[in-house]
Order: structure tokens, then sequence, then C-alpha cells
């Protein structure tokens, strides 16, 4: 295992903010993943960190196949992590809304391009990402669609769902797009929690990392086999929005069941506790995301749903 | 008139509402067209909010001028301007990349959705930003290449400093100005001032500008001034991006010319009381973008210079 530091910012008022990778192996880029991007994805570090350990230990084992060099960077900003805040301290902005990056740029796009930079040209890009709505999912691979991708090595990842997405404007900024743009196979992960730690779903994705290196031949590791991924389109996924304001109180969670027209979840006045409005599935399929805000707006998505397919 | 375009409950007892200001022409003067008044997407750009009450005064002075309809939405993310947020509070995307929204979409993009299906149809849109609270600058409507036959000739009547024609980015697509000129409405998108203040000359500047608009498209028949003739660049523009961490110090005036090598401002350590950077400018050219916020980190922006011949 090699520490290293792959960029370094000098900050008015603060210490400089480094990004630090760990490589083990040695040889042809094979993977590189890459933890939290925003100050709130603990999770995603705490599963990046759990495989800088895996991979310490599978390297001392000689289990890392000849050839193959493979670099972990589970946080790229502890310094808004270090601060509690989930975007760029002094301007708010998204790092991983700035990808390609620019070196020359402000200073986000600079972050952005030293990150990219080290990170590109591996044949597997693999991001730990976090959703923009708050809430949880069944544990899935997300794949955009760009021309470039490969939905069959998505599977070899063990979990439940691969989902496809079909890029917006917005996303062509994402370090998804862009590792999938300069020819990486690009993944992006979701567990369970973003600003607390699951242990549960975090071993989940160790594990999904591990069984797919080591069925693309990159590590020698002994697994369950993982679940048959079934591949979905995100488009096909049925919100199902909040008909009024106040607290949410669902009666589902993600991997759920539920039947079309069942009351999957209750809007109670915030200030009476009565029952404002009741929140039902809009197909028969399984939960797929579910909001965790205790308190929601009118028209929020409370619960995305996995059509079942009648066949 | 002033009416709700749409609403939504919060979570306790509360409506979140668009409203906008409707200035009718009066009955045989109405030529049937519509324009729209658009400001306030990022909430801690306020000069916007001076021009809707300056042109509404000066709509409500004079209805017998008018021969259009003046839709007015002088606050598109009202809980960003009422809680001093650019963004929307609870809401991770920047607003102005979400156009043009969704019907079936989270609570921020139904709400985008119902302001763009109110303004479909209009025949000119101006969308007026104030920069941020980082950067001051001068009075300039910003146009995305493909657009540019369409729009530099309305933008030519807006009495503004400067047209920048610049060259088109996928991400942009899903700004609002993006989504109305794609529906046929003509989308203007203003830059001026400085976030969280308000500049009186640029907004009546501007105001002065959108009149003279009008009445350039036969949309209002009183007088205006003769406006000023814009620079008109395609991206022919120098960025000065801060070299160092520390304080940066403004040497020169806003909107002034400036030569090559003049010094433009200082970044300084209090800690150590040095100086760790001169900035200089590389060209010849107008400084109409300003650092305002002083606190600056490498790769902040300091300063665009419009590279110009300067006439001795
Ligand atoms: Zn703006």
């Amino acid at each position: 295992m090699k520490q290293e530091v792959l960029y370094a910012l000098d900050t008015p008022y603060r210490q400089r903010m480094e990004i630090e990778g760990f490589r083990f192996g040695s040889g042809e880029k094979a993977c590189a993943i890459v933890g939290g991007i925003r100050g709130n994805e603990v999770q995603q570090m705490y599963v990046c960190a759990r495989l800088v350990q895996a991979f310490r230990r599978l390297e001392e084992q000689k289990a890392i196949l000849p050839g193959n060099e493979i670099l972990v960077i589970p946080c790229v900003t502890r310094f808004s992590m270090n601060v509690g805040q989930r975007f760029w301290p002094l301007d708010n902005t998204d790092i991983n809304r700035m990808f390609p990056g620019y070196d020359q740029g402000e200073t986000t796009q600079r972050i952005a391009a030293a990150l990219f930079e080290a990170v590109k040209g591996y044949r597997y890009g693999i991001h730990f990402a976090s959703f923009y709505l708050p809430g949880d999912f069944v544990p899935h691979v997300r794949i955009m669609n760009t021309g470039y991708q490969t939905a069959s090595l998505g599977n070899l990842f063990g979990l439940p769902y691969v989902v496809m997405r079909t890029p917006k404007p917005i996303d062509t900024t994402t370090l998804n797009y862009n590792w999938q743009i300069w020819e990486s196979n690009a993944f992006s992960l979701y567990t369970r929690d973003t600003d607390r730690i699951d242990e549960a779903s975090a071993q989940q994705a160790v594990s999904a990392v591990l069984r797919y290196l080591s069925r693309v031949g990159v590590v020698k590791y002994n697994c369950h086999s993982g679940y048959m991924s079934t591949v979905i389109n995100e488009s096909t996924l049925a919100p199902v929005l909040t008909p009024t304001g106040g607290i949410f109180r669902p009666k589902k969670v993600p991997g759920d069941p539920v039947e079309y027209g069942e009351v999957i979840g209750e809007i109670l006045d915030p200030l009476t506790a009565e029952l404002s409005a009741p929140v039902t599935a809009t197909t028969s399929g399984v939960v797929f995301f579910a909001t965790d805000k205790p308190l929601v707006l009118e028209h929020e998505v409370a619960f995305k749903l996995i059509r079942r397919l009648h066949v | 008139m002033i009416q709700k375009v749409t609403g939504l409950s919060m979570a306790v007892h509360e409506q979140l509402e668009l409203y906008k200001h409707r200035y009718a022409p009066k009955p045989g003067n109405d030529t049937g067209r519509r324009v729209c008044i658009v400001t306030g997407i990022h909430g801690d750009e306020l000069e916007g909010q001076y021009v809707a009450f300056l042109l509404g005064r000066r709509l409500k002075e004079h209805p017998e001028f008018l021969r259009c309809t003046v839709d007015v939405y002088p606050a598109m993310n009202p809980l960003g301007i009422n809680t001093i947020q650019r963004g929307v509070p609870l809401f991770d995307l920047d607003m102005n990349r979400i156009f043009p929204g969704a019907d079936d979409g989270p609570a921020v993009e139904y709400f985008a959705h119902k302001a763009v299906e109110d303004m479909r149809g209009a025949d000119i849109a101006i969308d007026i930003h104030a920069s941020n609270i980082f950067l001051r600058e001068l009075p300039q409507v910003r146009i995305s290449e493909e657009t540019a036959p369409a729009l530099v000739p309305l933008a030519k009547e807006l009495n503004i400093d400067f047209v920048w024609v610049h060259a088109a980015a996928t991400v942009l697509q899903s700004t609002l100005a993006h989504s109305l000129n794609a529906m046929g409405t003509k989308c203007l998108v203003v830059e001026m001032g400085v976030g969280m203040r308000l500049t009186r000359a640029y907004g009546e500047q501007l105001t002065e500008g959108i009149l003279n608009l009008l009445r350039s498209q036969g949309f209002w028949s009183g007088e205006t001034q003769q406006p000023r003739t814009p620079l008109v660049s395609k991206d022919e523009v120098a960025f000065l991006n801060a070299g160092a961490a520390g304080i940066f110090m403004p040497e020169t005036l806003h909107g002034t010319h400036v030569r090559a090598g003049q010094v433009l401002g200082v970044i300084a350590d209090p800690l150590t009381a040095e100086e760790k950077e001169v900035v200089t400018s590389p060209v010849d050219g107008l400084l109409f973008t300003l650092r305002e916020y002083p606190v600056v980190y490498p790769g902040s922006l300091l300063a665009r210079v419009l590279k110009q011949e300067v006439t001795a």
C-alpha cells in the first residue's frame, strides 16, 4: 500500500486541504474508487476506508493479481466534512457538478480537475455517490447511458439492481459521466445511508466491489455470488408524490413489495397529528427509494417504485 | 393586477407561493403581445428587485403608453430571497439548472414547471441576475452563440454596457433562458451589480433600457432615452484567478479601462502581514468584472477584462 497526497490546496485561515489516495498493486491502471465528494458523504467515505483495509490485506496475501493497480480516494473534501457542510464552504458549489474540471479555473473546478487527473485512464471507475433527494435506496449500481457504457458489467457487482440513467444536461458535469466520456467503465454505487454509518449496507458495498474485481480478474477473492441483478431503466421508476405538506410517516421501506392503491405512507397534520392525507402506491411493484425526511412539502418524491412486470 | 401563478403547501401550515404582477394595456391598445420580466431565481441576487419596483412604477404612471401585456415575476425563488440563500432551502440543485422542470418531479421542479408554463407564449422575456456575492458586474447581457442572431439586436436596445456572446455549454440547457428560447420566447439574460446589494444607478439604467426595448418593438409609446451602445464581445475575455489564498483588495475602480500590466489589486496575508500576490491585467481593456468579497482561495475569480484596443 502506498499512501499519497494527490492534490493540495492552500486555503486562508486553515491547514492546506489535501486529497489523500491509497494505491495497491502495480502495473496497468485497473480500478479507481472514489468516496465522499460532498461533505456529508460519511457512509461513502467509510465504505472506501473499509476497502482500503480489505485491499491492504489482499495485497499482503498476494491476492491482487499481477499487472493491476488500484487507487482508492475515500474523501475528496475533508475541508467540507470537517465543518459539516455538504458543499464547498466558501461558495456552496458542488464539486460533483464541476467535472472534468479546469486547472486554471475557480477553486472547485481546480479540485475537480486534480481529482479527475488522478482517476482518469483506469479501466473501471467506481464512485460511491449520494442522491440529490435525501432518502434511502435499495442498494444498486447506477450506470449513465452515454453510448460508451457496458450494462452487463454492472451485473457483476451482484447487487439487487442495475439502474440505467439517460443523462440530462446537468449530469454532464458529474464524475461518472466524464469517466465514461474518457473511456473508463464507470459505475455509481448507492448504499442505504449518507450522513450516518450503516454497517450492514457498508459491508454489502465492500463485498460488491470485491466481487466485481474478482470477476473481472483484478483480485483473487472468494465471495458469495450475490444477487442476480435486475436491470431497470430509471425513467420507468414510478414516482409517488406527497399529496400535501406535513409530517411524513412511511409505512414501507426500500425492498418492500406494494400493491396498486395500497396506503404506503401518510401525511399527518404537524400540529394535531390528525391524518391529512394518505400516500398511495401508483403502481404495483417494489419500493426502490423512500424519502427519510420527517417533514415534507406538497409534491415531493416520497417513494419511487419499480413497476412489477406483467408476464 | 397581482396574480398567483402556483402554490404548494409546506410542512407546517404555510403555502409556498409564486406571484406575478400583470400590467395590461388599456382597451384598444393591445397588440396581443406579452413580455415577461423575471428575476430572483437566485435568492442572493437582489438587483432585479429594484428593477421590478421601478418598472412597475413607470408602467402604473403611464398605462396609456402600454401596447402589450407585461408580466413581472419578482421572486422566482421566494424562499431563497426570504432566507438569504442563493439556492432553494432544502433542495440541492441550483434552481437555474432544473428548467423546464417537470409536472411529476420533486416540488422545486414542479414549481419551475408551473412558472415556465405560465410564461409559455410570451414574445420576449428578460431574466435579471445580479452575479453573486463575490463579484461585481457591469450591466451586461449574456447570450449563447446559437441564439445570438435573434437576441443581439434586442440586447442592443437594453441600454446596457456589454453583450457577451459565449460558447454553448450542455449544462446551460437547463436554464430558464434556454427553456424559454427553445419554446420560442426570446429570452435575454441580464447580469449586473453584485449579490445582496442594490446598485441604484444600474437599476435605473436597466429600467430605462427595458422601456426602450418595449418601444423598439412597438409595445410602448412613451418617450425613452437613446440607449447606450454596448460593446459586443465573442469571448474576447481575459479571466484573472487568484494564485494565492488571503484577502483581496482591489486597487482599480470597477468599470474602468485598464492597460496591460496595470495593478488591479493585491492579495495579502493578515497573519504574516505580507503581500502574497500582486494582480495585474494581462491585456488592455474594460474591467467589467471585479471581485467584491475579500477572502480568496487559489482559483477564486478576481476580475474579468474585455480585451480591446485602448484609444489614446
Ligand atoms: Zn443568478
